[in-house]
Order: C-alpha cells, then sequence, then structure tokens
C-alpha cells in the first residue's frame, strides 16, 4: 500500500535500528508526543527494540485522554436531552464521566450518533431542522480545522440547529509545561507530524531555541518512528539541539495556510483544563465572540460547570512521562478497557490502553514491558 | 510517593443496562453470557460454549444451533441478510464437524416493510439453502410497529448430523497443534461498514459470506486430527483463538506475516481506524489441527475453491497460557487481546 508499507518495511527499520545502535553511547529518554505514535510504538514494540539505549515515555497526545471530565458531564448532560441528536467521533463514546458515558446516554434512549466528519453532523442539522445537533468537537490542532470549517458551514446557511461543544487542545503549551516541571526527565521529542502538517513547524523551533531541547517532527509508521529516534540519538549524542523534520513527505516549515486561517477565523486561544494535568494556559482553543450561537455551552446553560478532579491522579504523572502505565498498582487489575478508571485507559491511542493492549503482562515468554 | 497519588479519580464503571458493546462478540458480551445466560440455563452442553450444541439422541449424534441476523443494510455486496443467515447458520453446525440438513427460519418485520423485499430476502434464503443442500423446514413470521424494529430481523435455528469419530471443541487445542487459517480476514465487515458509511474504493469489497461445511468435509477427508474449529465472524480472528486458549487453557503463537489481508481491506481499516484482527468474516474458518497432520490439511484447504489463500498462521503453545501473541515482522511480540466492546473509529 503506498505511502504505508514501505514505512512498515523490516529491512528499513533494521537499518535505522543499526543506526541508533551505533550512535548511542549512553541511555536517552525520549517522548513521542502524539497518542497515535504511542500505539504504534506499541502495536511494533519499537520500545523492545532501542531498549537499554533509548526509554520512550509517551506524552499527553491522545485527545481523549486529556478532554476534561466537566466536557464529557457536559457532553452526557447535553446528549440526554430528548430534543438533542449529539454527534460525536467514536472513542469519546466510551469515555467515562464523573458517573456514566455516552454509550449508558444512548442505551437510556438518548440519541447519539457517530461520524467520521463534522460535516456529516452539519448535513444532519441541515436534515432535521426539529433536531437540535450537536457536535462533539474535540481534539488537537490536526481537527481542529476540520470542526471550524463545519461551524463556518452552519453560519454560512444560518444553520440555527446546529453548534458545537468544544474542546480543543494545543500541543506546544503541553511541552512547555512538561519541559517547565522540576522533576523533567525528557532529553528530546518526537513532534506529533499531523498536528505539524496543519500548523506548520514554527512553534516547535521556539521549543529548541527556548529550551535547548531537540525536536525531530516524526511519523507515524514504525519506520518513521525509528528514524525520528535515530534523528534524536544523533543531535543527543553530538549536543546538538535543533528542529528536524523526519515527516517531510507531508509537512512542510510553514503548514496548511488554508487551514490555519479558518481556525483563526472560528477559534481564540484560551486557558483550558486538561484532564489529569490541571489549566494549562493559553493550551485550548473557544469559540470566537461572533460563532456564540453556535456554542453548545453557550446554548445550554452549561458554561459554568465545573468537575473537580483530583490533581494528584497517577494518569498526570503518565502524561508527563515521569511515570508508566504499569507502574500504577490498577494497572490491569482495577483498571482495565473493560471498566476505565483514568481516560489513559479508554482510548486506543491512550498510554494505559496502549500498554494492556499489546503487552499487558510482563510475565508473558518473549513479551516485554516488565513491571517496573 | 504517598498511596494516595496513586489512586485514579474516577469510579468504576458497572453497566446496569445493555449498550452496544454487549453485542460485539468481546469481552462484554462473554461476561453477559457468564453472569446471565449460564446461570439461568444451567447445564453440562451449553457449558462447553461451543458455536453449537452436540446431543446424542437414541445413539444418534446432532448438532444443533441458533443464531439472528441483524445485518443493516439488507442488501450488501457479496449477499444479503437471507444468504447470510443460511451461510452462518450452516458454519455453526460445519464448526462442529456436522452435515447441515435442516434449518429453521424466523422473520420478525417491521410494519412498513415492502412485501417485495420480503420475497427478496426469502428468495435468496431459499436459493442459498438448496445450493447448501439443506431445507428449511419450519418458520415463523412476526409483525412488530414502526420503530420497534429496523426493518427486518432473521433468526435462524439449524440441525445436523455429526459422523462417528468426530470431536470438536475449544477446549480440545493441545500445545504443539497448528493453527490454520481458510483465507484472508476482515472482508465482511469492511463491506458492510463501506455500505453503512457510503466508503468508496478502487476495488469494493464484497463480503465473503459463504457457507463452509464443503470445506470441512474436505479438511475431515485427510483422515487429520483436527481439534477444533471457529468462525471468527463478530469480534474476527482475534476473538475466536482468544476464546480456544482460554478454554483449552493453553498460548497461541501467531506470525503477523503469515495472516492474510486483502489491500484494500487493510486500506480501508488504516483509514478507519479499525484492526483486521477484529473485523468480522463470514466466510472463513479458523482450525487447530495436530502439527503432524498439519500439512495435509493445509493441502486439502489449498485445493478447495473456498481455501486458496489458506496459510499457517502459527501454533498452540504451552506457554503464555490463556493469552495470544503474536509475533511481528520486526521480530518483536505482542498481546493480541480480545475487544472489550465495539472498534471504535479514532479520532485521528
Amino acid at each position: 500500500m503506498k505511502y504505508l508499507s514501505e514505512y512498515r518495511d523490516p529491512a528499513l527499520a533494521a537499518a535505522f535500528l543499526r543506526q541508533i545502535r551505533q550512535k548511542v553511547t549512553r541511555p536517552w529518554v525520549l517522548m513521542e508526543i502524539c497518542g497515535g505514535q504511542t500505539h504504534t510504538i506499541m502495536r511494533y514494540g519499537i520500545d523492545e527494540l532501542v531498549e537499554g539505549r533509548i526509554e520512550l515515555v509517551h506524552g499527553p497526545g491522545c485527545p481523549v485522554c486529556v478532554t476534561p471530565i466537566e466536557t464529557i458531564d457536559k457532553a452526557l448532560e447535553i446528549a440526554a436531552r430528548p430534543d438533542v441528536t449529539f454527534v460525536s467521533y467514536g472513542d469519546m463514546l466510551r469515555v467515562p464521566g464523573s458517573k456514566t458515558d455516552l454509550f449508558d446516554v444512548k442505551a437510556a434512549g438518548g440519541d447519539v450518533r457517530i461520524v467520521y466528519s463534522p460535516m456529516d453532523a452539519v448535513k444532519l442539522a441541515r436534515e432535521n431542522p426539529s433536531k437540535q445537533v450537536v457536535f462533539f468537537g474535540v481534539g488537537f490542532e490536526t481537527t481542529a480545522p476540520a470542526n471550524a470549517m463545519a461551524l463556518w458551514q452552519a453560519r454560512l446557511e444560518r444553520l440555527n440547529n446546529f453548534s458545537m461543544l468544544a474542546s480543543h487542545v494545543l500541543v506546544p503549551p503541553a511541552i512547555r509545561l512538561i519541559l517547565e516541571s522540576p522533576t523533567n526527565r525528557v532529553q528530546g521529542f518526537i513532534a506529533p507530524g499531523h498536528v505539524c502538517t496543519i500548523m506548520g513547524c514554527g512553534e516547535y523551533e521556539e521549543l529548541v531555541r527556548d529550551y535547548h531541547v531537540p525536536i525531530v517532527v516524526g511519523g507515524f509508521e514504525p519506520a518513521d518512528l525509528l528514524e525520528a529516534i535515530s534523528m534524536l540519538a544523533a543531535q543527543l549524542e553530538t549536543g546538538r539541539a535543533e528542529l528536524e523534520n523526519q515527516y517531510a513527505r507531508s509537512v512542510t516549515r510553514s503548514g496548511n495556510t488554508a487551514a490555519q486561517q479558518v481556525l483563526k477565523m472560528v477559534f481564540e486561544v484560551a486557558d483550558r483544563k486538561w484532564r489529569g494535568i490541571g489549566t494549562i494556559p493559553k493550551s485550548g482553543l473557544r469559540l470566537r465572540e461572533e460563532f456564540a450561537q453556535w456554542d453548545a455551552e453557550k446554548i445550554f446553560g452549561l458554561e459554568d460547570v465545573e468537575v473537580d478532579e483530583p490533581p494528584e491522579c497517577i494518569s498526570a504523572l503518565v502524561l508527563q512521562g515521569m511515570k508508566k502505565p504499569v507502574d500504577c498498582p490498577a494497572f490491569g487489575t482495577k483498571c482495565s478497557p473493560d471498566h476505565p478508571l483514568g481516560a489513559l485507559m479508554v482510548s486506543s491511542e491512550g498510554a494505559c490502553a496502549a500498554y494492556h493492549q499489546y503487552k499487558r503482562h510482563g510475565d508473558l515468554v518473549g513479551v516485554s514491558g516488565s513491571m517496573s | 510517593m504517598s498511596s494516595i497519588l496513586l489512586n485514579c479519580p474516577t469510579p468504576v464503571m458497572v453497566r446496569e443496562t445493555i449498550v452496544m458493546g454487549h453485542g460485539s462478540g468481546g469481552r462484554l458480551s462473554e461476561q453477559l453470557i457468564r453472569e446471565v445466560f449460564l446461570p439461568a440455563f444451567r447445564n453440562p452442553t451449553l457449558a462447553r460454549m461451543d458455536d453449537q450444541a452436540v446431543v446424542t439422541v437414541n445413539g444418534t449424534r446432532l448438532a444443533f444451533t441458533t443464531d439472528s441476523f441483524v445485518v443493516k443494510p439488507l442488501f450488501f455486496r457479496g449477499g444479503d441478510i437471507g444468504s447470510l443467515a443460511v451461510h452462518g447458520t450452516v458454519n455453526d453446525l460445519a464448526m462442529g464437524g456436522a452435515l447441515p440438513m435442516f434449518l429453521s427460519a424466523a422473520f420478525i418485520v417491521e410494519e412498513g416493510l415492502p412485501i417485495e423485499t420480503l420475497r427478496r430476502v426469502a428468495d435468496s434464503l431459499g436459493r442459498a439453502a438448496a445450493a447448501c443442500g439443506v431445507e428449511v423446514v419450519t418458520g415463523d413470521t412476526k409483525v412488530v410497529e414502526k420503530g420497534s424494529g429496523d426493518g427486518l430481523f432473521i433468526n435462524t435455528a439449524g440441525i445436523g448430523l455429526v459422523p462417528d469419530g468426530r470431536s470438536l471443541s475449544a477446549g480440545n487445542a493441545r500445545p504443539g497443534d497448528a493453527i490454520l487459517l481458510s483465507g484472508p480476514i476482515g472482508d465482511h465487515g469492511i463491506a458492510i461498514m463501506a455500505e453503512r458509511e457510503g466508503l468508496q474504493f478502487e476495488t469494493p469489497v464484497e463480503s465473503d459470506s459463504a457457507p463452509l461445511h464443503t470445506l470441512v468435509e474436505a479438511m475431515f477427508g485427510t483422515g487429520a486430527a483436527i481439534r477444533c474449529m471457529r468462525d471468527p465472524t463478530r469480534g474476527g480472528l482475534s476473538s475466536s483463538l482468544n476464546e480456544i486458549a482460554a478454554k483449552s487453557g493453553v498460548g497461541m503463537r501467531l506470525e503477523e506475516d503469515s495472516i492474510p489481508v486483502r489491500e484494500e481491506v487493510r486500506g480501508a481499516c488504516e483509514m478507519l481506524g479499525l484492526d483486521p484482527m477484529y473485523v468480522a468474516n463470514e466466510g472463513k474458518l479458523v482450525a487447530i489441527v495436530a502439527a503432524e497432520d498439519a500439512a495435509a490439511v493445509l493441502d486439502a484447504m489449498r485445493s478447495h475453491a473456498l481455501g486458496p489463500e489458506a496459510r499457517i498462521i502459527g501454533c498452540v503453545t504451552d506457554t503464555n497460557r490463556g493469552w495470544v501473541t503474536m509475533r511481528t515482522a520486526f521480530g518483536t511480540t505482542r498481546v493480541v487481546a480480545m475487544l472489550a466492546g465495539g472498534q471504535l473509529p479514532r479520532i485521528c
């Protein structure tokens, strides 16, 4: 399959692995930011391949995992209303709020639908004028432009029965938070290729400059990740801190300027709460005032809902790379994908769920990921 | 670090109502069977939890099974709800080593369904049964109010004869046995999803819906020691193998490279964020066979019209009991877990 199989080629992967083994003289701690990258690392056992030379810790780049519990509670409240068709990406349905999840709301009669694109939600609104169609707009800079486009389209068509419960987060402020932590162990970052496809590389150049930390924009296939690791190792071993682009087949320096434009027209940067971490200044997007009439929080009067999350949860430590999922005593016992205790166990891109799916038990013969 | 730092904030979710995941063939389905149905019906035949019950009546071994079909859309590339009902039931019998003989067909019809639609489905069901050499000998019709059904549901039951000397069960796998798969996985699930989501591929994916009983007979024709067979429908290949591993108390080691997946199915899975190991099949079987017989059974499968792409995909182990693991193309090993609920499309 073009653009896929060549980056899953074991021979290519082996070549990058040899490079890593040749370059590395001491162990380095690297973080991949995106949940999609975490998933690939677990699925192909990349961490196992580089063990002893590179320690991979898993970053906060899973939108499902970092959506705050109060946003989920707002979604549940809206979705339960009889006049509402609540529309979401699939993996948000299983995220537990403080009491229940969207699957339970659906089972109780709520009209909850899964779509692949926010434009499908706009279409639903157009075709069902008697229903309030609410789209659950979550995600990083990758999903935000499409969601912005849906709002733009709704305004253009004067669709008064469409709105969005928006909870968008931004990657660079989260990296900044990790780097400023006094307990930070991360020495280099694999930046999220899809986010940079949209936003370009500028913000990451600033991070490199401000913190003298090497960053490589990486792809999502096993050979991509091994190449990115090799590039980071080369920088670290020679004392360099630069921004490099491994994912050049998709990422340009300036990014997708049309997408950035629509983002700016619909959203503005705001402080945002991250599940398990807390509020990070200027780390999210909210709807601009001129889109207030499409803002579900305003329409349904949920702006002031706040749900406390104990900041002590281990998921915060996992999201910042200070702990591994298997360090949690609840991992695989009290907490599993059947009964997720925290959001990291919910999405297939959450670090805990990826560990559970692919390397659950340290005592399996030939399977790494042993309990630490 | 104090222990309070290691407690997750959210309470454990115990489901008190049925959610869609209970019907996914994964762990939620299994939980429902274990906690609701097994205690209510308690008997040793059911407790074997095979796709069919094998009972002895006056010295004759009969296989007996039932299945319900709720597929949407009713007509799809490669089949329809009628032919699927026959194939699904025939396959459940065949997986027990039975020769399928008689079927029942019950139709639960929603008010407002065009009779022409029902006629097309019934005709297709009849043709599929005739092609399999089975007869639909009894049936039932119920009509429910508009909104109480989804067009048409079909329930079937099937009876077959189990020839002497055949004893298949998910509990029979032994370390050293070979794991055989009859062909590429994921076709049915992706074909249905493509219809539902209006996805278009360069090469359209067709459901693999097909009756497997003649393939099974060809395999038994080799005289091999076949321990058990499953047709990996809901929950996909992963769920079938996990069930066998758990029932037999053995481990399984798969070779990722050896599991065939059509290019277009792989592409669709990539796009939709799905893993073909969990996608439904309706015309494939996985068999656990004594190692010394594996080559002969594989030959027989490959000589049959439904198995030209059959492969040995792994082996049964005495390590990692209860677990299915997979060696990746990179030489690493990962767990192939059972699905929790349904597979959910990812955000990005």
